[in-house]
């Protein structure tokens, strides 16, 4: 970004950090997601010692996690062990995985991926980024309020957060209520950004760029602005009602003559409907999920067509099943709440829509896999994420078909199988491709390539420590142990489980030692990498078109699209790419 | 879209017609609700009447009548899942019969 | 970007027919008729669910309700007489009817306040005194909060956003456009909300 060359120079504030720029605000998104995934995943490595040593105090970090975390011997509070789960699920999607896969990997690549200058809106993606910014502050600012961080979990579920954090508090800057403010803030901020987004898909393609020849992620960045914008508003009206709950004492999810501790909750008129949150909130939960996946196969299906050097198996059916997919997240999220007493017609309806929608999953993944087929694959660090995408998304699919099934769901609901089952799909799945997506278009941001042996220090441990923690957990579900047990060794089930569970925690430090060769890397290679030019994987797309790194404005004359996005290995051509925008003429 | 000048005065016409039927169906719609109905027949019609002053405002104020598919995709798919919401008390109801079916039973 | 505009600021996209600015706010529409519908669902859903007043019983003021209701369609047609004028070339009456507008929702959120909210909250109808209430004071407060931006809005287009008139008329027309649609949004709720709280 140091090339910047035009009339008036900006100052530093208005260039990086008040930037309408969208590579600065993607690059602003990215770094601020990956710090906050990082946080959140020092939270469950927090978490997972209480779970492999319960009761043992905390090495390293017990002395100073405070009052309402530890006790004074440093060992994790049931309470602590809460607050940490809650802020583990909430900033891990809301603040992490999110803003990464789509306010930084959105932001940057696909505006250039249409050959547009810029986003559609340049003020409101800019306030997107800040917003969003503000949001992550509040949630982290309620870790220091008195009675610590919400700690209902990420899901919210009322009563319980209807009158958590209430005794010995603020009324109002209190954990759980932080916790709204900071999600209607995060909301509002994905609200502004899905707008931006689809606005400017539809708006700002370059002539010749027709809706059949968009690169795979900017499909996949469609449909998930779609979800954003049509799912998050039911959460936030979720959120008010809950807002109103807890400062208002009004009595949206409180039913009547409910009694906590052996105490009636009189202050409260009672005559609410604690259902009416989870139907509001897996409204939204459950297309968020697709939120969480789609970028991440967008990202996979890229990188497989570029170095599988031959086109995506199956464009338009993986079209075709990404839009299916978005359409029917909508009408599965009551999959969720099959305990809740809901009748068998009702459990039978989402459980069909719940096995139809694995129908387009299975041909994404099948396309995938096609297009390795009989392919010179190119073995670089970013392919190597994504081919560990593939299984370990396909594990994490496959584990979903027993929970939507709502007699298996019975014996599975709420255990350490639910969180092996969407972990594999959001860790070892997503975040495992959006890494390699970091590695893939970071000769893109900063002109320079990242280091291949740090690469690969990073990527065989992380492959290996990804299953080590999220395996397990399917034996420990299966044996019976509950996800939300401060101390599972209090159960006999937990007791005989217990070696599986500390196998899962070493995986999980393991992991966040893998980290290192990525975090020296990045910052290494950003600034000593080795220097390349503007298409260093010989890619098809526009985005390479640009200069590495793209200038204001992005490209020096606006390009032209010629045909589709992955046109390579044509038979009898110069060269085994043909870049969207270089005409006929000039490559046969 | 209204774009050129005469276009423009054409339809301040039909803006000022949509205001009186706007005004003479806010009176219908109270007057209704005095009318001796069954409640189910009352929130039929305030929600038919509301309906049609909303489509009023939508199409000739918001100037829908004039815009191209791409917005009306839009629309219908919000449309759609506006309606999957508002069958959420419906289920709702049908799962509190059927617990209280069970209980009784 | 300073100086030129990204494609389709002013001019229509082909295929769309529509200028980004208007997309934009028709896609931001579209999730607020489900932010609104999800309360509206939440409304039916604590309604059937039992413990609920049956028709009646509440005493919401039809005449209050009535007379809000007029003045907000008011607002909505002097709104788009307002965009008519400008786009017609006729800035003075734009303004003048611009300022009806912002005239008429000061009315109608000071007699919310005045003749209802405070009214019902002094004969101890509080949000935490029944359900009805919660719903009631949480929708027509979220709707509240809409027209109070929309209040914003429009001074801002009065008072220091006019200078664009000067520099680009047809941008300007074109924001006037996207304020009356949100504006009309605005009024669409009203006229669900008003059978609905003080009919039904």
């Amino acid at each position: 970004m140091s090339s910047d060359h035009h009339a008036h120079n900006p100052g530093f504030i208005s260039k990086y950090v008040f930037s309408v720029d969208h590579k600065v605000i993607g690059v602003q998104y990215t770094i601020t997601s990956l710090l906050f995934l990082f946080f959140g995943f020092t939270l469950m490595m927090i978490m997972r010692w209480q779970l492999a040593y319960p009761g043992e105090s905390i090495p390293l970090v017990g002395g100073w996690l405070g009052q309402y975390l530890v006790d004074n011997n440093g060992v994790l509070l049931p309470e602590g062990y809460n607050a940490l789960g809650a802020m583990h699920g909430t900033i891990m999607v809301f603040l992490g995985v999110v803003p990464l896969a789509v306010g930084g990997f959105g932001n940057y690549v696909m505006p250039l991926q249409i050959g547009a200058p810029d986003m559609a809106f340049p003020k409101l993606n800019m306030a997107s980024y800040w917003v969003y910014f503000l949001g992550g502050v509040t949630m982290l600012s309620s870790f220091f309020v008195p009675g610590g961080a919400a700690n209902s979990g990420w899901t919210a579920y009322p009563p319980l957060s209807d009158i958590a954090n209430t005794v010995g508090t603020h009324p109002f800057w209190n954990g759980q209520t932080i916790w709204l403010l900071a999600m209607v803030l995060l909301i509002t901020s994905s609200l502004l950004g899905s707008v931006n987004f689809i606005v400017t898909i539809v708006h700002l393609r370059v002539k010749g760029l027709t809706m059949f020849r968009l690169p795979f992620f900017v499909w996949a960045q469609f449909v998930t602005s779609f979800l954003l914008l049509l799912a998050f508003p039911p959460l936030e009206a979720a959120g008010v009602l809950q807002l109103m709950d807890r400062v208002f004492d009004t009595s949206f999810f409180i039913p009547s003559g409910l009694v906590v501790s052996g105490v009636v909750q009189d202050q409260y008129s009672g005559g609410g409907s604690p259902l009416l949150w989870q139907h509001l909130f897996w409204f939204l939960a459950h297309p968020e999920v697709y939120v969480l996946i789609l970028p991440a196969i967008g990202i996979v299906g890229e990188i497989i067509a570029n170095n599988t050097r031959r086109p995506l198996w199956g464009y338009k059916t993986l079209v075709y099943s990404v839009i299916f997919l978005g359409f029917m997240s909508f009408v599965v999220w009551a999959h969720h709440m099959f305990l809740t007493g809901m009748g068998t017609k009702m459990s039978t309806f989402f459980q069909t829509t719940t096995m139809i929608i694995s129908i387009p999953s299975v041909v994404i993944l099948t396309a995938m896999l096609l297009s390795l087929w009989q392919a010179s694959i190119r073995f670089t660090v970013p392919m190597l994420f994504a081919l560990s995408f593939l299984p370990m998304f396909a594990i994490g699919g496959l584990t979903g078909l027993p929970l939507g099934l709502s007699a298996a769901d019975i014996q599975l609901h709420d255990t350490y199988y639910v969180i092996g089952h969407f972990h594999y799909v959001v860790a070892p799945g997503t975040i495992m491709a959006l890494l390699g997506g970091i590695y893939f278009w970071f000769p893109k941001v900063t002109g320079r390539k990242m280091s291949t042996m740090l690469g690969h220090l990073h990527f065989w441990p992380s492959f290996i420590f990804m299953n080590t923690i999220f395996f397990p957990m399917f034996m420990v579900g299966l044996a019976g142990v509950s996800r939300r047990l401060w101390d599972q060794t209090e159960y006999v089930q937990g007791v005989d489980v217990q070696s599986w569970v500390r196998m899962s925690s070493w995986g999980a430090w393991g992991l966040g030692l893998a980290q290192l060769p990525f975090i020296i890397n990045f910052f290494y290679s950003a600034f000593a990498g080795k220097k390349v030019g503007a298409n260093p994987w010989n890619a098809t797309t526009l985005e390479w078109a640009a200069p590495s790194p793209p200038p204001h404005g992005n490209f020096a004359e606006v390009p032209v699209a010629y045909r589709g996005p992955y046109e390579y290995s044509v038979p009898d051509a110069k060269e085994d790419f043909h870049p969207q925008h270089v005409p006929d003429s000039q490559v046969v | 879209m209204a774009s050129s000048a005469d276009d423009v005065r054409k339809s301040i016409r039909s803006y000022l017609m949509v205001f009186g039927a706007l005004g003479v169906l806010t009176i219908v719609t109270v007057a209704a609700s005095w009318l001796k109905v069954s409640v189910a027949l009352g929130i039929f019609i305030a929600l038919v009447i509301a309906s049609v002053k909303g489509s009023l405002v939508a199409s000739v104020f918001m100037h829908l009548l004039h815009e191209k598919a791409t917005l009306f995709w839009v629309l219908i798919i919000s449309a759609f899942f506006f309606l999957l919401l508002i069958l959420i008390p419906v289920m709702q109801s049908y799962e509190t019969a059927h617990l209280i079916d069970q209980v009784t039973q | 970007m300073s100086s030129e505009l990204l494609p389709h600021t002013l001019e229509p996209h082909p295929v769309t027919g529509m200028y980004n600015g208007k997309f934009g706010l028709w896609l931001f529409l579209a999730s607020e008729v489900m932010l609104f519908g999800a309360l509206f669902s939440a409304y039916i859903l604590l309604r059937t669910h039992g413990d609920f007043p049956a028709h009646g019983e509440h005493s919401l003021s039809v005449p209050i309700g009535a007379i809000n209701t007029f003045i907000l369609i008011t607002s909505s047609v002097t709104m788009v007489m307002a965009w008519a004028s400008f786009k017609l070339n006729d800035p003075g009456k734009g303004k003048f009817y611009l300022m009806a507008t912002v005239l008429l929702s000061c009315a109608f959120l000071f007699i919310k306040i005045k003749f209802e909210y405070l009214h019902k909250i002094h004969d101890g109808h509080t949000p935490d005194s029944h359900t009805f209430y919660a719903i009631y004071y949480c929708m027509t407060g979220l709707h509240g909060l809409h027209i109070l931006g929309g209040v914003v809005v429009m001074l801002y287009f009065l008072l220091p956003g006019f200078g664009l008139w000067h520099k680009n008329p047809q941008q300007f027309t074109n924001r006037i456009e996207c304020t009356g649609l949100y504006w009309h949004f605005v009024d669409l709720v009203w006229i669900f909300l008003f059978p609905v709280f003080y009919l039904l």
